[in-house]
């Protein structure tokens, strides 16, 4: 019996309160999803047509997933590039490579508020970066530019924490390889792409599935710099679903795009784990 | 006849280093450039920062950051976050390492069921639950309330400080706990006397870890707390700069001093901060 009861009880304090917090409201919102609930008063059951407008006649929920698809691509490769470059150029070196690794990982330890801040000052028009080259037009101001800006201000804070995964991962790969490719007078690309990416792969594999996941939850640097703006050029999902839950009260159809999320996520998810069944080592 | 090769060999290697170090110091100047920059804004009177907005300053006025401190309400912002942080870094590491612990060791019937719920836990988009968990923690008075955040987030980093705890855990050597009990220990006795004294290390990492995240965290609080009185640190940074976005020197000196205490314990402890966000992995 004290085999059983002591270790549950260490364990139920945290897992019921994840319960709480999570599990629950999930299932709240899965409910609350096939209603027309306002976050106040009752409830009234509705069934599909949350989903039916969300798919099929609200434009800018598809906006919306479309600036989030647009992230993805961003995200799938630009941090990506960045990593594979530093963390390749890192594992060779041996003199400073501490100072190098602490100063590339710094970025990721700011609050996202600071580095949006940062990047709202160096976006200026007037004394920014832009002014360098002599653009002085606002990047986080025009349509065309504020979802790119944001994204590469995002990108510049993630990019070493990526860099380092893969850096660890590296240090995984037996030195023989890379003899073996010198002898075979492989150049530096010949060697990174036939020994290091294949020696890291499970990890970039990793990486991107959850990048994938991770574009679809943005909010805080595009809440922060633009709110959504100009002129919703900027309103991904997050935006949208907190703006129709805590702004417009409809909350039974902000839960309903909650629950879009999720299926996105989970396809995903399945999708890597189809291709890892097909003998993709994931 | 053998020495040149080698020789040869020798010489381009040391060739690719430099071009190594050119590169990877043009990503230092990109990665640290940014931030220099706010620490050169912070200490320029705002008519310099208009005529030299990204060089060094001419010279050093320290009273931006007093300003700052004064009209951004750091001290009471600042308190409140240090708060939001000790509360949750305390729950998770009590709760997060009795659960740890059990898992580690004691193996319990369902533990594998525990570990899955925790895997899939961690992956489940923050947008399914909040709008529902906002209206809940309403309807129970939570909103604007040091124990509500704090729960909130103990619950979300729950996932991340028991694998992180319980790998750490595992690794520690049974036979001095196996000593305790013969002895006569306890559970508690042997979790408070045998394994955190040697497992404090993976508690360190866990509450910096744990700790950095909600001291830069946004979104939850955006959402829990709208009590100016209640905000931390962040929100009400962003209510600041709303305010008083203008005024560069005065913003860039706030936002330094919301950073200057992470980079001081991430400069000291860059091994454990490295070593926890990395193997989290499931992490922002």
């Amino acid at each position: 019996m004290r085999y059983v009861v002591v270790p549950w009880l260490f364990l139920i304090p945290i897992l019921a309160l994840h319960a709480f917090v999570v599990v629950f409201p999930a299932a709240q919102g899965v409910f609350y999803s096939f209603t027309d609930w306002r976050g106040i008063g009752e409830a009234e059951y509705i069934g599909l047509r949350n989903f039916e407008e969300m798919l099929f006649e609200d434009q800018s929920y598809r906006d919306a997933l479309w600036r989030n698809i647009q992230w993805m691509l961003f995200f799938v490769t630009v941090p990506f590039a960045f990593a594979l470059f530093g963390s390749s150029l890192l594992a060779k070196v041996r003199r400073g490579a501490m100072f190098y690794r602490t100063a590339l990982f710094m970025p990721f330890i700011l609050p996202s508020i600071v580095t949006a801040t940062i990047w709202r000052y160096l976006y200026n028009p007037r004394f920014g970066l832009p002014t360098l080259v002599g653009y002085e037009k606002a990047l986080l101001g025009q349509s065309d530019t504020a979802l790119w800006s944001i994204a590469f201000a995002d990108n510049w804070h993630f990019w070493g924490f990526l860099m380092v995964l893969f850096l660890t991962a590296m240090q995984g790969i037996p030195p023989v390889l890379y003899d073996a490719a010198k002898v075979d007078g492989a150049n530096r690309w010949q060697e990174f792409w036939h020994v290091t990416l294949p020696g890291i792969r499970p990890v970039v594999l990793f990486m991107l599935m959850m990048v994938m996941i991770w574009a679809f939850l943005v909010f805080d640097y595009i809440f922060i710099l633009t709110g959504g703006g100009p002129a919703g050029a900027t309103e991904v999902l997050g935006i949208d679903i907190y703006k129709n839950a805590f702004q417009r009260f409809e909350a039974g159809y902000a839960a309903a795009q909650g629950i879009s999320i999720s299926i996105f996520a989970g396809l995903i998810v399945s999708a890597f784990a189809f291709l890892r069944k097909r003998g993709w080592e994931i | 006849m053998r020495a040149r090769p080698e020789f040869f060999l020798f010489k381009k290697q040391r060739e690719s280093r430099a071009f190594n170090h050119v590169f990877l110091s043009i990503l230092v100047v990109f990665s640290l450039g940014p931030v220099v920059v706010l620490a050169m804004n912070s200490v320029k009177s705002n008519s310099e920062l208009g005529l030299n907005p990204l060089g060094f300053p001419q010279e050093i006025r320290l009273e931006n950051f007093g300003n700052a401190w004064e009209r951004g309400e750091f001290e009471r912002t600042a308190k409140n976050s240090v708060i939001y942080v000790v509360g949750t870094v305390a729950a998770e590491l009590i709760l997060g390492g009795l659960a740890a612990y059990s898992l580690a060791r004691k193996n319990p019937p369902g533990a594998n069921f525990v570990m899955i719920y925790l895997l899939v836990a961690s992956t489940v988009p923050i947008w399914l639950y909040l709008v529902p968990l906002f209206f809940l923690w309403r309807q129970l008075g939570l909103l604007n309330t040091y124990h509500g955040l704090i729960l909130i987030y103990t619950a979300l980093n729950a996932p991340f400080s028991i694998f992180l705890l319980r790998s750490y855990l595992i690794g520690l050597p049974v036979e001095l706990e196996d000593a305790a009990r013969v002895d006569g220990a306890n559970e508690l006795q042997v979790l408070l006397r045998i394994i955190v004294p040697l497992a404090w290390p993976g508690f360190l990492t866990v509450g910096l870890v744990v700790g950095l995240g909600i001291w830069s965290e946004f979104q939850v609080a955006l959402i829990f707390v709208h009590k100016p009185d209640m905000f931390p640190i962040t929100t009400s940074y962003f209510k600041f700069t709303d305010r008083f976005g203008r005024d560069w020197a005065m913003t860039s000196a706030g936002a330094f001093m919301m950073i200057a205490p992470v980079l001081i314990l991430f400069l000291a402890l860059q091994r454990r901060f490295v070593e926890g966000l990395t193997e989290g992995g499931i992490k922002f």
